[in-house]
């Protein structure tokens, strides 16, 4: 393998952990505070994604400029949080909460099935490829490898950016240190006057945004079909599984090892690359059942 | 999981009065219903054959509900079933149809307990999304080595000789049916008895308390995986049966919607009922063949709307409904009716 294929290998991986970590990070999230998994994540990736799609074609038809379709990215993003994020957690979640964790799982994953179709019905079986946004950043020549900045450069940024934001947000701030003190103890909470409800609202909204963001992110580097929905809930739930469910820091971790796993494999060995995500996880968890950032937890009996 | 199957624990031990025998009575004529349709409606052979082999893997899938288990990646097992199967014919054409079976079982079986050994070390979340992680890499190998498993078009299942005769279509499928409904009976019969059984009964205490069964010196573990065994082969026989009735089996055998699908079949009859898995796949194959002229767009949308409307309102599913009904009337004429039969 000479330098060229190995920064080529090592670009991919780095893009490609990038997109997989903002929408970890949400599945994370939610998880670390409601103790869901919440499968229908992946509907709202895929939505995020073709609602970008969408809203990009509609305003270049216009006339408009491509660099608009950034700050597209966001609105979709937050339309995806806001339309769909909140009534999944208004209408359905707030229900289920005090039941058994196998019905919680049922109960998103009847939500994912549903938005699958909703997909199909809106956007039909053909895939869509938008590259404008890609385009408009142009190209980085990195020790003789171009690569687009698009993905080099600014997708590793709003990564990081996240990460951080993250950080500071519930650590440093009131409404974020109202989302951990519900997560450490929910009737603690409630009984110093938290509203719970609202902040469980907040988060899974929060959440969805991140996965909508992570599907807008993705649009103009792949083309958009139906299916990527499934094949990103298993991924990120691989990345979230690996590091420990609800580690925020630790997903940025295995996001990346995944990553640079799967590009390398691509180069090497291409039959087996879709696996080598799944491998990395099952070889983790035979080794740490809990994840390699999570803690075991003490048993109740 | 109390709410999804509030009544199955306590089984097997309080069988007795007039409740049980009239159950018995509605089982033996449904088995004989079904055994009369090639007579009665040829029309609905095929049809019903493909339920009760999909309601073979479903009781896979209800076994696991009963330890508060759900995979949603049993698929899997059915398709390796099916493929093993495929496989078998291909080198070997026109071997028995037990053997096709056998070799689909066996498959599944060494499947399963690879999978098994290391997924029974989780519960819940885990649990289920690990399974799935699993179907999900088989189906990408069965996509991506094409020149092997013929990718996305699948390979075809050669028809299977019978005690040594080649048969014609109609016997063959005729042949297939039977064996399937004794398949039926037999395996939903062996199932109920190893939930009596202590192993069974150990099982089903993962799900209301696995930590006691620790203290008493007992493996949860490994009785989890017993169990785990145990359903992934009912799924093999479903795929077998599956394979052999279709002629041909693709990677949509293991795709998620599949493993979906029985999820859904299991928590429709009454999670955990043995019965209701049958009676489940029977009403969701016949519901889905008349909808799917005017809903074939929206049936996953339709799917996860009822999955909502009956955990969220009626979490005994038909069973559930059926032993409300049943449990009124036994009510009326004896004042002490066991209610938890099912």
């Amino acid at each position: 393998m000479d330098l060229t294929i190995f920064l080529l290998a090592l670009f991919d991986g780095i893009s490609y952990a990038a997109l997989v970590f903002i929408v970890a990070l949400g599945l994370t999230l939610i998880f670390g505070v409601m103790r869901i998994l919440n499968v229908a994540h992946g509907s709202l990736y895929a939505i995020g994604a073709y609602a970008t799609v969408s809203l990009t074609g509609f305003l270049l038809s216009l006339g408009f400029a491509p660099v608009l379709s950034f700050p597209l990215m966001l609105i979709s993003a937050v339309l995806v949080g806001v339309l769909l994020g909140g009534p999944i957690e208004w209408l359905l979640l707030r229900r289920i909460y005090d039941k058994p964790e196998v019905l919680q799982l049922l109960v998103t994953f009847a939500v994912f099935m549903i938005l699958e179709d909703v997909q199909r019905l809106v956007w039909g079986t053909q895939p869509y490829f938008q590259a404008s946004a890609l385009q408009a950043l142009g190209n980085v020549t990195v020790f003789g490898v171009t690569y687009t900045v698009y993905q080099l450069i600014l997708l590793p940024i709003v990564a990081i950016g996240l990460l951080l934001g993250l950080r500071f947000f519930l650590r440093h701030t009131v409404i974020g240190k109202l989302i951990l003190a519900t997560t450490e103890d929910r009737e603690a909470a409630q009984s110093i006057g938290i509203d719970a409800d609202r902040v469980f609202l907040f988060t899974f909204v929060v959440g969805a945004v991140l996965a909508g963001l992570g599907g807008a992110l993705a649009s103009p580097t792949t083309s958009i079909l139906p299916g990527m929905g499934a094949d990103m809930i298993v991924l990120s739930f691989a990345v979230v599984a690996t590091a420990g469910l609800g580690q925020i820091e630790g997903a940025a971790v295995t996001a990346l090892l995944i990553g640079l796993g799967r590009s390398f494999a691509v180069y090497v060995w291409p039959e087996v690359a879709v696996l080598v995500p799944y491998l990395i996880m099952v070889l983790v968890l035979l080794v740490r059942p809990q994840g390699l950032f999570g803690t075991s937890v003490a048993r109740k009996i | 999981m109390s709410d999804l199957s509030q009544n199955s624990s306590s089984r097997g031990a309080v069988n007795s009065g007039s409740m049980p025998s009239m159950r018995a009575l509605l089982t033996l004529l449904a088995v004989l219903l079904l055994a009369a349709v090639p007579f009665i409606v040829p029309s609905m052979q095929l049809l019903i054959n493909l339920a009760l082999a999909k309601g073979l893997a479903v009781l896979g899938v209800t076994v696991l509900l009963r330890a508060g288990q759900v995979s949603f990646g049993h698929a899997l097992f059915f398709g390796i079933s099916a493929y093993a199967g495929a496989f078998l014919t291909a080198s070997l054409p026109g071997a028995d149809i037990i053997l096709v079976l056998i070799a689909g079982v066996l498959g599944a079986a060494i499947s399963g307990l690879l999978v098994g050994l290391f997924v029974v070390r989780y519960r819940g979340i885990f649990f289920g999304m690990l399974n799935l992680a699993f179907s999900m890499i088989f189906w990408s190998i069965l996509e991506k080595f094409y020149h092997i498993t013929g990718g996305a078009d699948g390979i075809r299942l050669t028809r299977p000789s019978v005690l040594g005769m080649a048969l014609e279509r109609d016997s063959f499928e005729a042949v297939v049916f039977y064996l399937s409904v004794v398949l039926m009976v037999g395996l939903g019969w062996f199932t109920l008895r190893w939930f009596a059984s202590p192993v069974g009964q150990i099982f089903q205490t993962i799900k209301t308390n696995e930590t006691r069964l620790e203290y008493l010196g007992l493996s949860p573990k490994r009785a989890l995986l017993s169990g785990y065994l145990l359903s992934a082969m009912l799924c093999g026989v479903g795929g077998s049966l599956m394979a052999m009735t279709q002629g041909v089996v693709t990677p949509e055998y293991v795709w998620w919607v599949r493993s979906a699908e029985m999820v859904f079949i299991a928590v429709l009859g009454g999670a955990g009922s043995v019965r209701g898995a049958f009676i489940g796949a029977l009403i969701y194959e016949i519901v889905r063949v008349y909808a799917s002229a005017f809903a074939g767009d929206i049936w996953q949308l339709l799917l996860g709307s009822f999955l909502l409307v009956i955990i969220l309102f009626a979490p005994g599913g038909i069973m559930g409904i059926v032993d409300g009904l049943m449990g009124r009337v036994s009510r009326k004429q004896h004042a002490t009716a066991p209610e938890d039969a099912r």
